[in-house]
């Protein structure tokens, strides 16, 4: 079939279907609605992409992405020094953000320990933890990874690591989400929740 | 094409937004592939965790394409073992061994050594034991099997307790006496098939993981330039280090 549209068209389109969330279909409409609103939505958008791409820099204390460096997580006075959460990725990061339940200072790791993608130790930002960790002002740890084999494999990898230092080292309950029906859970997530349970 | 069978989880790849790439150990298919459609969402994430058994059924319109997998689960092992760290290396480790095997060949008692391996994880006593045992069975699949039936030299079959690097077979410990330096100690519980099951102790443990991990190196993870997995080097520090700890 003869294309519909030129070359740069094209391009945008297969661009546009390489983000998460959009096949070629949607790209394709998105690239409609894009060129549609070109004043409105498509320059504004290439100028903040442009920013985007110049500025984003990658936090080399903790890991976090941003504009700055230290970001500003790390730069912000308000922050609890003694306590580190550590996640997995930035999104677990904005997570834990967005719902505002520390105030700890973050710790991203780059990906959890996984064999089947050849993700080990030295892979992710393990040593730069334990450098963090070293200068002893740090009394918590927390490491809010995915309750998945891969996560808890590197959360035990981890408090192996940490158990030479004076400090508590924490990780997330596993059990029941708030609204979750009983009769709708897997056995797993029932075993943990029950095996968790703590007195009311 | 299409086929039921039963199922170990080794290994679970995203593939785009909603689906998933799962890697089982079949009990007669052997490690076989197969997508599973809506694999990311809610409801499957926690029955596509390594160790957890399930129902299978593959489907493909030829015989050579991925195909896809109906699973349903069985066991949930994993939610089982995620608070214990051995038992979560061990696993780690054991599916990175059945990950080394080909596919689509059937292996024909690996899948019950396996379940019996898994099922008994949390006993940190037999954990090690059985584990070695695994890595032994591992071997002689991918054609590079110990035999400790008898003596390399001398063709005796009592009094085995050493091993040779280079054969992989059995020597006496009169045979072995010149080569002390070079041979490896053979654990006593890797060759009382017929006898009643004796606990070992921690240095027959070391032993133990001592002479897989020289097969292991030699034959499989040298030849693929790897190096000896983290999970298997965590797993021993932390069996080591637990039975220390039971050791009054």
């Amino acid at each position: 079939m003869a294309a519909v549209t030129g070359p740069e068209i094209e391009r945008l389109i297969q661009l546009l279907a390489r983000v998460p969330g959009l096949g070629p279909r949607s790209a394709r409409r998105a690239a409609l609605h894009l060129v549609k609103k070109r004043e409105a939505l498509l320059k504004p958008l290439a100028d903040a992409m442009q920013i985007a791409h110049e500025r984003i820099i990658t936090c080399t204390t903790c890991g976090n992405i941003d504009t700055q460096n230290p970001c500003t997580l790390c730069g912000d006075p308000r922050r609890d020094d003694s306590l580190i959460v550590v996640v997995a990725d930035v999104a677990d990061l904005w997570a834990l953000e967005r719902a505002q339940v520390t105030t700890g200072r973050y710790h991203v790791l780059g990906g959890v320990l996984s064999a089947l993608d050849g993700v080990g130790p030295k892979d992710l930002a393990i040593e730069s933890l334990i450098q963090r960790i070293a200068t002893g002002t740090i009394r918590e740890v927390i490491l809010a990874l995915n309750a998945t084999v891969d996560g808890q494999t590197t959360a035990h990898y981890i408090t192996e690591l940490l158990s030479t230092y004076t400090l508590t080292v924490t990780r997330l309950a596993h059990g029941v989400p708030v609204g979750g029906e009983l009769d709708y859970l897997d056995e797993g997530t029932l075993h943990a929740a029950i095996r968790q349970r703590t007195a009311v | 094409m299409d086929w039921q069978d039963e199922g170990i989880i080794v290994g679970v790849r995203r593939h785009g937004e909603t689906s998933a790439i799962v890697e089982l150990l079949t009990r007669e298919h052997g490690r076989h592939v197969g997508l599973v459609r809506g694999g990311r969402s809610k409801r499957m994430q926690p029955l596509l965790q390594m160790g957890n058994e399930v129902v299978t059924e593959w489907r493909a319109r030829i015989e050579d394409h991925l195909g896809e997998y109906r699973l349903e689960a069985k066991t949930m092992r994993a939610a089982h073992i995620i608070n214990q760290s051995s038992a979560l290396f061990a696993l780690g480790h054991m599916c990175g061994l059945i990950r080394l095997l080909p596919e689509r060949e059937p292996h024909h008692g690996l899948f019950d050594v396996m379940q019996i391996v898994l099922d008994k994880l949390s006993d940190s006593q037999l954990a090690a034991p059985l584990v070695i045992r695994f890595e032994q069975h591992i071997l002689t699949e991918l054609g590079f099997g110990l035999d400790l039936t008898e003596c390399a030299l001398t063709g005796a079959r009592e009094d085995l307790a050493y091993v040779s690097p280079k054969t992989g077979r059995a020597v006496t410990r009169a045979a072995a006496a010149p080569w002390l330096d070079k041979v490896l100690p053979l654990p006593a519980f890797l060759i009382q098939n017929d006898q009643p099951f004796l606990m070992p102790d921690q240095q027959s443990i070391i032993d133990g993981f001592a002479l897989t991990g020289h097969f292991l190196e030699r034959h499989v993870y040298g030849p693929r330039g790897q190096e000896e997995p983290e999970t298997r080097r965590s797993f021993i520090a932390s069996i080591l280090k637990r039975n220390q700890t039971a050791t009054p």
